[in-house]
């Protein structure tokens, strides 16, 4: 039987999530016993080239792209996770979600306190880029998650434990320690 | 057992005072009825609904019913504990709730219940309501974005016998909770502190003391909300013995 593949990304994320993960330590190589990774920054795979299991999502959506993303993960993986309070919630990027876009880019690009060399005034409009969201939106209002792992980051072994469950098909173990918002 | 009255919570035979409500004499017997605003010896408000028990078939508010002679209560049952969760999802999604970012984050009572109950996300849509944040006076920082209207710190903070946070908008879309400016300016460094220990969440801040303690040695960070009460029954049964 071939092993279970699983792929990430960060959506509007810090990669901190990603950073956590690397905390499992040399766990990492029992991983790699267990599992194959497909598109992820761990292993620099830029897109997917099989079907996978499991995806795990850091991060929300704040753009376009984030969205396109994320519904191709969907597309691609069985079981999808949020990974942290960002893809779960929104996430600190959330904290636009009560202000006018027109005045987050107008405080970023053109009134805020280190704006200084943008002269002509000029809103980011390069056609290559993402449009922005009117909001950030929690992963599971745009797709279907089926997991979600709390957390800023999600603690390692909380990670670690999850990802055992759903390669052995056992419990998951949440011990008080590792369930945490922040 | 003499002038307390019988009660059974779960089955288990409670002894209470008249005239006690049922929040805290089940803590004197050692059992943890979840709550988010009870304050011991306050006038109950009756207002976050958590504390819901179920006495003669019927879902009662354990901090506003007084107990009675063989009155028997369900508590720590699936049924309760699930309402229990999902109005503390409702709060979670009615606020801006950012615990990454937020002061009150590990010593917060409404995250702690969350935790207990093991809330991996709400399972209503996230509002993102637009709230204030007035950070006016000297000592006290309010940020109605993580207010649950508990009502505690208009039961208890007081300014020369003035009340110094209200409901304001009753009866209208936007109830909110208001601060006091002017009594609020008038406040004491203790008295800032002492609004910050009354309020469940993160509102009501004291200034220059967030983040106070480090990750790991913040009030729930090891031990669950409701912990030190329900230690209290071996310490009871050791009593006993």
């Amino acid at each position: 039987m071939s092993k279970p593949v699983i792929a990430t990304t960060s959506l509007a994320g810090c990669f901190g999530c990603h950073m956590s993960f690397l905390d499992i330590d040399e766990r990492i190589l029992e991983l790699i016993e267990l599992v194959e990774f497909n598109k992820s920054p761990i292993d620099d795979i830029k897109t997917f080239t099989k079907q996978c299991d499991i995806g795990l999502i850091e991060g929300g959506c704040c753009n376009s792209e984030n969205i396109e993303t994320l519904k191709e993960f969907r597309r691609m993986c069985k079981t999808l996770v949020s990974l942290g309070e960002c893809a779960i919630m929104g996430g600190l990027p959330a904290l636009r979600n009560g202000i006018p876009i027109r005045e987050c880019l107008h405080e970023a690009y053109i009134n805020g306190p280190t704006v200084g060399l943008n002269k002509e005034n000029i809103l980011p409009n390069d056609s290559e880029l993402p449009m922005i969201l009117d909001r950030v939106y929690p992963c599971h209002e745009i797709v279907k998650i089926d997991y979600f792992l709390p957390g800023c980051a999600p603690r390692a072994d909380l990670i670690w434990n999850a990802l055992i469950a759903l390669v052995t098909g056992g419990e998951l173990q949440l011990p008080y320690e590792a369930f945490k918002f922040d | 057992m003499k002038g307390k009255i019988k009660i059974i919570i779960d089955g288990k035979e409670c002894w209470a005072k008249p005239g006690q409500n049922v929040i805290d004499a089940a803590r004197d017997n050692g059992i943890y009825i979840p709550s988010l605003c009870h304050v011991e010896g306050v006038k109950p408000a009756g207002s976050c609904r958590v504390c819901n028990v179920r006495i003669e078939g019927r879902n009662m508010t354990a901090c506003t019913t007084p107990v009675a002679d063989g009155m028997e209560i369900e508590n720590d049952i699936p049924e309760l504990n699930e309402l229990r969760k999902a109005i503390i999802e409702v709060l979670f999604v009615s606020g801006n709730h950012f615990c990454p970012s937020c002061e009150k984050s590990g010593n917060c009572e409404l995250q702690a219940l969350a935790y207990r109950f093991r809330m991996m996300v709400p399972r209503f849509p996230y509002e993102f309501p637009i709230k204030g944040v007035d950070a006016s006076s000297k000592y006290i920082y309010h940020d109605r974005n993580r207010c649950v209207m508990c009502k505690r710190c208009i039961r208890t903070i007081t300014k020369d016998g003035k009340n110094v946070f209200a409901y304001s908008s009753r009866g209208g879309k936007h109830l909110h909770v208001v601060m006091d400016k002017e009594l609020a300016a008038q406040m004491t460094e203790k008295e800032a502190q002492k609004a910050m220990d009354i309020c469940p969440v993160g509102a009501i801040l004291k200034k220059e003391r967030g983040f106070y303690s480090p990750i790991g040695q913040r009030k729930y960070d090891t031990e669950p909300i409701g912990s030190d009460v329900e230690k209290n029954i071996d310490h009871l049964k050791q009593k006993e013995q």
